[in-house]
């Protein structure tokens, strides 16, 4: 069978683009990566439509309070007279697409879900690298900080990172970023020590390579897949911490509107209006399963594509 | 049970098999029939993908889930296989059909004591009682010659070393005396010593059960001399099939012929012989060709070839799949053109000055202790002497081949040398540089002076780039040319490792198991380097990619004046490519010379046995029957004075049993200007052993 499959590839050196498309359609031989895909394509798409439309302004009082849903509000009005489906979709743009800087009305490209598990990843695999590759004390130090960081509760975390550093998006980038590098170093430095016992590793090592230059030219790149998979389930952990934090009401600040905040807010009229409550829960709850799938699916593929 | 001798055990007829893939399915094994008596074994050969073990999971219809019999039937004791449900199957197994797969410690359950799980067999298959099981177990592992049996069933498999666990296995699959008994490269994994005492245990077990044995094994050598029946499969067909003798002296089909050119016979060397690879690969199932399946790599293929499927026929004593059966005359084939046939004598001009001299070489590891006292550091420091006292010399374009069991320090020679390990102690003069220190102390012209090949051929390469890539980052990091011209220099290398500009582009996953190797070597050859070591390079390779790496390695070695360290354990590679040998054990060299002194007598006693127990593809030589007892003996405490001495076969030579090897470090014997030996044994006495092998095969 690998026989046959390096036989086809062999015929013609396919272009970048048909390439790439064909490592990304592996996707579709799972049901269930097809299904989370679709999910996260929805929210995605939903988060781009919000950029230049909503079905009225998100954060307009102009409606009746806790209507249910009916024509002219398809998922009814919260507990201040505000449509659920403009900000529902607005919400997505702070996970997925913009980032707010506390400069003035600076926006970074990337939402805070995205750029706090982009962080992660970078610390982990830093870490991680390090402990794996030179082994001995460093991966005691590295391994037994982490270790310790690890014990706290995340929650405690989250607290601890706002109470020094205020409110803000950036400052639950770096939460996201110190509760998700432990298990990412975990993942990196487990890859590592397989990776590093490769013959390729020693013939870098008879070239007289830089440390640098094996950790993350040589080893990291065949840690992505591993990897890959890791950050998309990272993605949805981050969503809910980013929930978590905005029903505690100490995450993304006011006045864009937030899923987990929009928990929190319609909370106190849940008996009025429940399906208030429903909406954005609901909508946390399928882009975090979505990636889940998408994640499952994608490593399932990618664990039979690799032998 | 039939009481004739020689009734059929098993009947295998016109059997195709085949995997369901994703869009089709494809047909592993396509036409094989054969036939196994009892007492009689069976040995089954071909390179990988060829379907050998294929055939062996169907008869014990362990196909997986996407496999199964497609045509043909298995006959076993009369009863067809194919149509017996799962439970009847799970009877048969482990009781009247045995099997013993090629890595012991995958066989054994690791959480299991070893008389608990040979227990089972007895226990499960013929409701016998456990004490009554634990006495057969008991005899058994006495049969199979394993020392202290009653103790060795209360240990682990971990507890054990992997040519005993090999020993359990055999002795499990033989408690129920079983009709059938398939062996799946049994001994692949063994080091040669080991192997040669597993397949006189397995010859002997044949004769006294009179089991019906089938063999599976890519290794001439070993079907020579534990077969007495050979089939030889090409691409999923039966090719070949007949008496032993009959195959080893007159092969018909040019497979079986290609096969036996592409082995160096023990004893050839390079300047007298060539070996003659067989050109292209075995076609993956689902891409082979209409007509004869090896059409395309015959150097007798005609029109018919191509077209006409050919029928498996008789032919004299044998069975043949090729048209043209008769008309080939094996001893008149000479090598079509594109064969490369690299000229054999090796320039002598330079050779002198000594490329690599070493002096009392020694790398230790040290073992970190689990006690109290070792974590506090007050514990007494103990080391594993992985290479003690190694003193030799490279002349600039030699090859310096190096032999030993695993363990015995070999790689970690190596090692040391290109600089991966520290060394403990001793002298490494390169070029007249110092080298004793590891990479990060040397010089960047020393660095690169100095590359390595490596062993296994899936490992070698990074997955992530292109071949190209890989092979131009030596180029870029020492600046061998200047940077517009790396695309050319690589290109260049690849043409010399006979690849073609188009593999620039290719990914690790593209490439067969000898074309990683080829980029392995490029890579390494990328620097310019003065001195190559490759460390078992070729064995992870089939036969026929063998050859074309081995003539790749010679011809590169005469094109830039490389020298060469060669590791491998197969003895007639060695021979065949070395121009010096040292023989390794325990990380003592034992004895060193050139390489045609190594391979006659005067030998130290550990060479002789190590050569006695290579298998020769040749049924009709004479070798001479010395095993080794007992195990390796740990390199933390090796045994006092001479190394070998727990096991050496030639200690009673020695006044007193041979009191002395227990105490005294031998002498280095000179009985040669450059062939030194390392033992008590006087010069004299060396002399007088016999050559291992009296009668060279038809090579």
């Amino acid at each position: 069978m690998e026989a046959m499959q390096s036989g086809l590839k062999l015929a013609a050196p396919p272009s970048r683009l048909r390439r790439m498309w064909k490592n990304i359609s592996i996707i579709f031989d799972s049901r269930v990566g097809t299904i989370g895909m679709i999910m996260v394509l929805f929210w995605i798409v939903t988060a781009l439509v919000s950029l230049f439309w909503t079905p009225y302004p998100p954060n307009a009082t102009d409606f009746i309070q806790n209507t249910p849903p009916n024509i002219q509000n398809l998922l009814g009005t919260d507990q201040l007279g505000r449509d659920i489906l403009s900000r529902l979709m607005q919400g997505t743009q702070v996970i997925l697409l913009k980032t707010r800087l506390p400069w003035g009305k600076a926006i970074l490209p990337g939402g805070v879900a995205i750029w706090g598990v982009l962080g992660s990843v970078t610390l982990g695999a830093v870490l991680g690298l390090n402990a794996g590759y030179r082994g001995g004390w460093t991966d005691q130090i590295i391994m037994q900080f982490l270790d310790a960081l690890i014990a706290f509760p995340v929650i405690v975390l989250y607290l601890v990172v706002i109470a020094a550093l205020g409110q803000g998006d950036l400052v639950v980038i770096v939460a996201i970023t110190i509760t998700g590098a432990p298990g990412v170093a975990r993942l990196v430095r487990s890859l590592t020590l397989d990776i590093k016992t490769r013959d390729y590793i020693r013939a870098a090592e008879t070239r007289a390579e830089t440390i640098w230059y094996i950790m993350f030219k040589e080893i990291l790149p065949n840690a992505r897949g591993p990897l890959l998979v890791d950050s998309m389930l990272r993605v949805g952990y981050a969503i809910f911490a980013i929930g978590t934090l905005g029903f505690l009401g100490i995450g993304l600040p006011p006045p864009d509107p937030d899923w987990g905040n929009m928990v929190n807010e319609a909370r106190r009229s849940i008996f009025a209006n429940p399906l208030a409550v429903v909406w954005p829960s609901l909508a946390i709850a399928s882009l975090v399963i979505g990636l889940n799938l998408f994640a499952d699916g994608l490593r399932e593929e990618l664990s039979r594509y690799q032998k | 049970m039939v009481d004739n001798k020689a009734s059929p055990v098993l009947q295998v007829k016109d059997l195709a098999v085949a995997y369901k893939i994703r869009g089709g399915e494809i047909e592993a094994v396509q036409d094989a029939s054969f036939v196994i008596k009892r007492g009689e074994a069976y040995g089954i050969v071909g390179e990988s993908g060829c379907g050998k073990s294929t055939v062996a999971w169907a008869v014990l219809n362990f196909l997986g889930a996407n496999g199964y019999v497609k045509r043909g039937q298995i006959k076993f004791l009369g009863q067809e296989l194919t149509q017996k449900s799962k439970s009847e199957l799970r009877l048969l197994r482990g009781d009247q059909i045995a099997m013993v797969y090629q890595d012991p410690m995958q066989a054994l359950n690791p959480s299991m004591r070893l008389g608990d799980q040979m227990k089972e067999v007895l226990t499960i298959h013929r409701g016998i009682s456990d004490a009554e099981a634990e006495k057969r177990c008991a005899k058994m592992l006495e049969r199979v010659y394993m020392p202290d049996p009653v103790n060795v069933m209360k240990r682990y498999p971990h507890q054990i070393s992997g040519g005993q666990q090999q020993r359990v296995v055999i002795g499990m699959a033989l408690l129920n005396n079983p009709a059938l008994l398939i062996m799946d490269e049994p001994t692949t994994a063994l080091d040669v010593t080991v192997e040669a005492a597993v397949l006189d245990l397995i010859a002997e077990l044949r004769h006294e059960y009179d089991t019906a044995i089938m063999y599976i094994t890519h290794n001439l050598g070993v079907v020579a001399r534990v077969a007495t029946r050979v089939g030889v499969m090409y691409a999923g067909e039966m090719v070949e099939q007949g008496t032993v003798e009959e195959i080893f002296k007159n092969p018909r089909h040019p497979y079986t012929q290609g096969l036996m050119r592409c082995v160096p016979k023990l004893g050839a060397n390079k300047s007298e012989s060539i070996l003659y690879p067989i050109p292209g690969r075995v076609p993956p199932p689902g891409n082979r060709p209409a007509g004869c399946m090896f059409a395309p790599r015959c150097d007798y293929a005609d029109n018919r070839c191509q077209e006409e499927h050919p029928a498996l026929r008789a032919l004299d004593n044998v069975n043949v799949r090729c048209h043209l059966a008769e008309e080939i005359d094996w001893r008149q084939w000479t090598p079509t053109e594109d064969v490369i046939a690299p000229p054999a004598v090796i320039a002598q001009a330079a050779a002198d000055q000594p490329i690599l001299e070493a002096k009392s070489l020694k790398t230790y590891y040290p073992v970190k202790g689990s006690s109290l006292k070792d974590v506090l550091g007050l514990g007494e420091k103990r080391f594993v002497k992985a290479v003690e006292d190694a003193t030799f010399q490279i002349k600039r374009g030699k090859t310096l081949g190096v032999v030993g069991e695993s363990g015995c320090g070999k790689s970690t020679l190596v090692k040391t040398i290109i600089g991966l390990e520290d060394s403990t102690g001793g002298d490494v003069k390169f070029l007249g540089f110092d080298i004793t220190g590891n990479l990060s102390t040397r010089d960047e012209q020393v660095i690169k002076e100095l590359q390595m090949v490596f062993q296994n051929p899936d490992s070698t390469m990074n997955p992530t780039y292109t071949v190209g890539q890989q092979i131009a980052r030596p180029i870029r990091r020492f600046k061998t040319v200047p940077n517009d011209q790396v695309r050319a220099e690589v290109v260049n290398l690849l043409e010399t490792m006979r690849l073609g500009a188009n593999y620039f582009d290719r990914l690790p996953r593209q490439l067969s198991g000898g074309e990683k190797q080829r980029v392995g070597i490029a890579r390494a050859l990328a620097s310019r380097p003065d001195l190559i070591l490759c460390d078992e390079p070729v064995s992870a390779l089939d036969v026929s990619v063998q050859a074309a790496v081995l003539n790749l390695l010679l011809e590169i070695q005469q094109k830039y004046d490389t020298t060469l360290v060669f590791i491998a354990h197969d003895l007639s590679v060695v021979r065949f490519f070395s121009d010096e040998i040292a023989v390794m054990y325990l990380g003592q060299i034992m004895e060193i010379g050139p390489a045609e002194a190594i391979y006659a007598p005067p030998y130290h006693p550990y060479t002789e046995a190590l050569l006695s127990a290579v298998p020769v593809p040749d049924p009709t030589a004479k070798q001479k029957h010395i095993r080794l007892q007992g195990n390796v003996p740990s390199a933390i405490n090796p045994p006092a004075g001479c190394r070998f001495h727990t096991r050496c076969p030639r200690r009673n030579l020695l006044p007193n049993g041979g009191k002395i090897c227990q105490t005294e470090i031998p002498p280095w014997r000179e009985p040669d200007d450059e062939h030194k030996i390392f033992c008590h044994l006087p010069t004299d006495t060396l002399t007088t052993f016999e050559p291992v092998i009296s009668k060279e095969g038809n090579g």
